[in-house]
């Protein structure tokens, strides 16, 4: 069963009309530390279940866990490139709860004692930037993932049987929370977008994550209240969980807009809770309630000692800092020769990142921009998946637009390459070779498919022979048909002069 | 050698050099003892016998082929049911546990096994390490070698015990709150707890994190040095114990051996007595006091005012930390599983479980800590008991700024009756007033043997606490007090046990 739509939604324009949206953003990034948050398993999900487990990622009685130095490191360049403050000292703590993929029932996170805190990012939406700030960074261990077997929302309500892979449990993570977002009006769900989009480019940059998105890497969750316009207060909140994609994330902003602006323009009041994004529908559903039912009971974690990382540590991990987004970008506007609108089409596609890979890989600028911004651009739309999550590398482009430049293709063969790497039929040599689209440029076989149509269509051929060279078009257009496309295009013109000059 | 089983460690381990006696040999004597006092002692949960006569017979022939791994190699040893033990059952005394066989052992247990010694069983214990009469267990009561009718102390009555009732030579218990000296003094044995940080905690099932510490459970104090070298030092798996190189706690007990106190200042604990302190227990203290006194000792009276909260601030913090600790028992990974009938949620298993597999006890310290933590208690409750424990170390630090050591009986009375005070929580809680302290500030202690109540001939025990990190301190006074009082009664205390039925003697 999809979940559909149950609950009625306010244009969005007469959303702006009434209310101000307060977002709030809370990024989980599963590090790529080669072990665990607190144990010497491999951080890796996947593979055989439980294989990757131990007595401490497993909870087992006994078992203690021991702090990832690297997570550590990883967490404080984090924090220093959203420019946070790095704690002196601060603990790790325990957050309590009962669920069955957490292997102890509780959760060995952070509470008020963060490593990173008071920082902020600039982010840019349409040529405007907005400062987003940072409140907190901190360290805490994924749980378990657990698969709920029958039943038919896949969820454990209705479920015959419930399994339980604890590889996850124990994977580093930082959680990145933002302060209330304020002011940006009708832009709300764009800055949004554009604040993970752009954190994810910053994480990509620190090397720290894979943070892919559709993987799991990469997690956001959407705070979202609405406050009479004007106020200047803050409305009751509802926080989307697990929106997994740039789109989502923009999608679910709107949704959640439009959704309590119609319950509070029809008098009703906003449920504190947790809500479920789905993908399918667009659309939010209630979890569970959050309000006064949830003590954590945080305490400080007894088994760990205080990290406190010394001053010159964190000052040598700054200058390991990769280059600042603001200036990075005018950089590459500069290197590339970019418009300024070419340049916020490129970043507000969440392609900047994918197009300097491809540059890097051999591609000219606008090569590399085109095909991001065009082809891809369109698929990612028809897909619904974000760019960077679509099945194609930046070395899978830059080779296309290679094959394109060696004429052994032409831009419109290139499509039906991209078509087939997207398909998952290979990369680019191989689906030209398998598709048979490389064009011909044996002057034999293009010789034959010449005289042919000079045969059949005497009269072009004649108003060429007076010198029409612009009638060429139609000989070209009949031999490319014959070539079933595989022909290039400006050789072709250059047979047809030869022949009738 | 004569009585294997009455031997001291010290001298199992010289014996088994000068290749007078084999492990097998004396693991075995042992195993035949828990055979024939088990049955009344009820020291141990689960008894090893192939285990440890395999490991024996390893150590032998270690020994033959002159690769003995240190003195107490080939020396059988009893682990309190705390600790997992890879392949051998550890159920801490409850019944949620029951079955589970660890697939790890505790870094102490390793470190038994790398330095040879044989594991004879797992020992008997209050459940989770939550009582001090060791009636909490979930598996029956063990019995005072003393006095079958009376508790052995506890949480760690099962090793207390087991070392009381010549069914193995040393073993090993924690100490949360006096879990290893109460039980110590009330069956007249010898029980260390170490400085926090000192003896590795990773494979000890947690009570209390911040305050439990395992360490050694023999008769006399050389013995309880020796283990202590064995089981101590840095690991790298527990990210709060001590990176330091520590001396030689054997070369401690055999210096303070020679009963020589001269220079050595002792500050008599002022909060330490007084009312609900048995007149027996406080005439031996005082008569242990002057002995020291009389061996050169300089002694004083030292205040340490906030102790009269020590009792408060550990019955906030340890239930606060365990409610978090058991939360992991859940019938979902391990242990028992009880499901309710009809289609229960994962919810409904859990709690089931929880209600089936928990003790009245457990119940209790769950429901306090759970409380103590809620959000707006945590300040009043957890929050302020930190506050009065961080004054606790602060008394500490004032007393050893003028003082060697710090002493007072180890338990306020001799061994009570079973059942005698199983409906009275608060009574229970009242006789580990003299050692929860050092495990609220993390500091060392001992509790030696220091002679029989008047009013009903049982064993009561002296307590010396030293500052953080200088557990040599306690060996070499330990050591010393024990000397004194071998002179003055002509031999161990233990000679004076009645003999178990059953037993040779």
């Amino acid at each position: 069963m999809t979940a559909t739509r149950t609950e009625d939604l306010m244009p969005f324009d007469d959303v702006l009309e009434a209310y101000d949206p307060a977002l709030g953003l809370e990024v989980h990034v599963e590090l790529n530390t080669a072990s665990k948050m607190f144990c010497g398993c491999p951080a890796v999900f996947g593979g055989e279940p439980n294989a990757g487990v131990c007595p401490t990622c497993l909870g087992l009685p006994g078992a203690m866990p021991v702090v990832n130095g690297k997570a550590v490191e990883s967490a404080i360049r984090i924090g220093l490139a959203l420019n946070c403050d790095i704690a002196e000292w601060c603990r790790f703590a325990r957050k309590n709860y009962f669920y069955p993929d957490m292997p102890k029932n509780f959760q060995t996170s952070q509470y008020d004692e963060p490593i990173c805190f008071d920082g902020y990012m600039d982010v840019d939406v349409d040529g405007e930037t907005y400062r987003v700030e940072i409140e907190r960074a901190h360290m805490e261990e994924d749980t378990g993932k657990s698969l709920h077997v029958g039943g038919s929302t896949g969820r454990i309500h209705g479920a015959d049987y419930s399994l339980v892979d604890y590889n996850r449990a124990g994977i580093p993570l930082i959680e990145i929370v933002t302060r209330p977002i304020l002011g940006a009006g009708e832009k709300a769900p764009a800055v949004a977008r554009a604040y993970v989009a752009q954190l994810r480019e910053l994480i990509v940059a620190l090397g720290v994550s894979e943070a892919r998105m559709d993987q799991g890497n990469l997690r956001a969750d959407v705070n979202l209240s609405l406050s009479p316009k004007g106020s200047g207060t803050l409305g009751t909140r509802t926080e989307t969980k697990n929106v997994n994609s740039f789109r989502s994330v923009e999608r679910a902003v709107r949704y959640e807009m439009q959704r309590h602006a119609a319950i509070l323009s029809g008098g009703g009041s906003i449920l504190q809770e947790t809500r479920h994004w789905h993908e399918d529908t667009g659309i939010t559903t209630s979890g569970r309630e959050k309000s006064d039912a949830e003590d954590y009971r945080y305490f400080p974690e007894p088994d760990l000692v205080p990290v406190a990382p010394s001053r010159e540590w964190v000052e040598e991990l700054r200058g390991t800092l990769p280059e600042n987004p603001t200036v990075r970008r005018a950089r590459l506007q500069a290197e590339w020769g970019f418009s300024d609108m070419e340049m916020r089409d490129t970043i507000g596609a969440g392609a900047l990142g994918l197009v300097e890979q491809t540059i890097a890989e051999g591609a000219a600028p606008q090569a590399a921009r085109k095909w991001w911004l065009g082809e891809l651009a369109r698929r990612s739309n028809e897909d619904g998946v974000d760019l960077v999550d679509l099945p194609i590398t930046p070395a899978d482009v830059a080779r296309i637009q290679a094959l394109v430049d060696e004429k052994v293709v032409n831009d419109k063969l290139a499509r039906q390459v991209f078509e087939g790497v997207l398909a998952g039929e290979g990369t680019p040599d191989e689906v030209v070779d398998k598709r048979g689209l490389a064009v011909v440029s044996d002057d034999g076989a293009l010789g034959a498919a010449v005289d042919n149509a000079i045969a059949a269509n005497p009269d072009v051929a004649d108003k060429i022979r007076d010198g029409k060279v612009a009638a060429a078009g139609a000989l070209i257009g009949a031999v490319m048909k014959e070539m079933r496309g595989q022909a290039d295009a400006g050789r072709v013109r250059e047979l047809i002069l030869e022949k009738l000059s | 050698m004569s009585d294997l089983t009455r031997s001291t460690a010290a001298a199992l381990a010289e014996g088994l050099a000068a290749g007078e006696v084999t492990s097998v040999a004396l693991t075995e004597a042992h195993l035949d003892r828990i055979d024939a006092v088990d049955g009344a002692v009820h020291a141990f949960l689960h008894v090893d016998r192939d285990g440890a006569l395999a490991d024996a017979a390893d150590s032998d022939a270690r020994r033959a082929r002159g690769e003995a791994r240190g003195p107490l190699d080939g020396v059988p040893i009893a682990v309190k049911d705390v600790l997992t033990t890879r392949g051998l059952p550890t159920t801490c005394g409850s019944k949620i546990l029951e079955g589970w066989v660890p697939p790890y052992d505790a870094t102490v247990v390793a470190r038994l096994r790398e330095a040879g010694l044989p594991i004879l069983g797992k020992t008997n214990m209050d459940e989770f390490a939550m009582g001090s009469s060791t009636e909490h267990s979930a598996y029956g009561p063990t019995r005072n070698p003393w006095d079958l009718d009376r508790i052995p102390g506890g949480s760690g009555g099962g090793s207390a015990a087991a070392v009381a009732a010549f069914e193995a030579p040393l073993a090993i218990g924690t100490d949360t709150g006096g879990s290893i000296r109460q039980p110590g003094a009330v069956t007249g044995t010898v029980g260390v707890k170490p400085t926090y940080g000192g003896v590795s905690r990773y494979g000890l099932v947690a009570l209390a994190n911040s305050l439990d510490q395992a360490g050694p459970v023999t008769r006399t104090v050389l013995d309880a040095a020796m283990l202590h070298d064995v089981i101590g030092g840095h690991d790298p798996r527990d990210s709060t114990s001590i990176q330091q190189d520590w001396p030689s706690f054997t070369e401690a007990a055999r210096a303070g051996a020679t009963a020589d106190m001269s220079g050595v200042k002792v500050g008599v604990i002022t909060e330490l007595a007084g009312e609900g302190w048995q007149g027996g227990v406080m005439a031996r203290f005082q008569e242990s006091v002057d002995l020291l006194v009389a061996a050169g000792a300089e002694v004083v009276e030292v205040s340490c005012p906030s102790f009269v909260h020590a009792l408060a601030t550990y019955y906030l913090i340890l239930p606060a930390e365990a409610s978090s600790n058991l939360a992991k028992f859940d019938a979902m990974r391990y242990g028992l599983r009880v499901t309710p009938e009809g289609d229960p949620s994962a919810e409904e298993v859990m709690r089931a479980t929880r209600d089936a597999g928990f003790g009245d006890e457990v119940k209790r310290r769950i429901i306090l800590g759970t409380y103590a933590l809620s959000s707006g208690y945590y300040d009043a409750y957890y929050g302020q008991a930190q506050k009065i424990r961080t004054l606790i170390s602060r008394d500490f630090d004032a007393a050893f700024a003028d003082v060697d050591v710090l002493v007072s009986p180890t338990a306020p009375t001799t061994a009570f009756k079973l059942g005698e005070k199983l409906d009275d929580p608060m009574a229970m809680y009242l006789n580990d007033l003299a050692t929860i302290p050092a495990n609220l500030a993390g500091v060392p202690g001992i509790s030696v043997p220091n002679g029989l109540a008047d009013e009903d001939g049982l064993p009561s025990g002296f307590q010396v606490l030293a500052p953080a990190l200088a557990d040599d301190r306690v060996y070499r006074v330990g050591a010393a007090l024990e000397a004194l009082h071998a002179d003055q009664w002509g031999g161990p205390l233990l000679d004076k046990a009645p003999v178990l039925a059953g037993a040779a003697r």
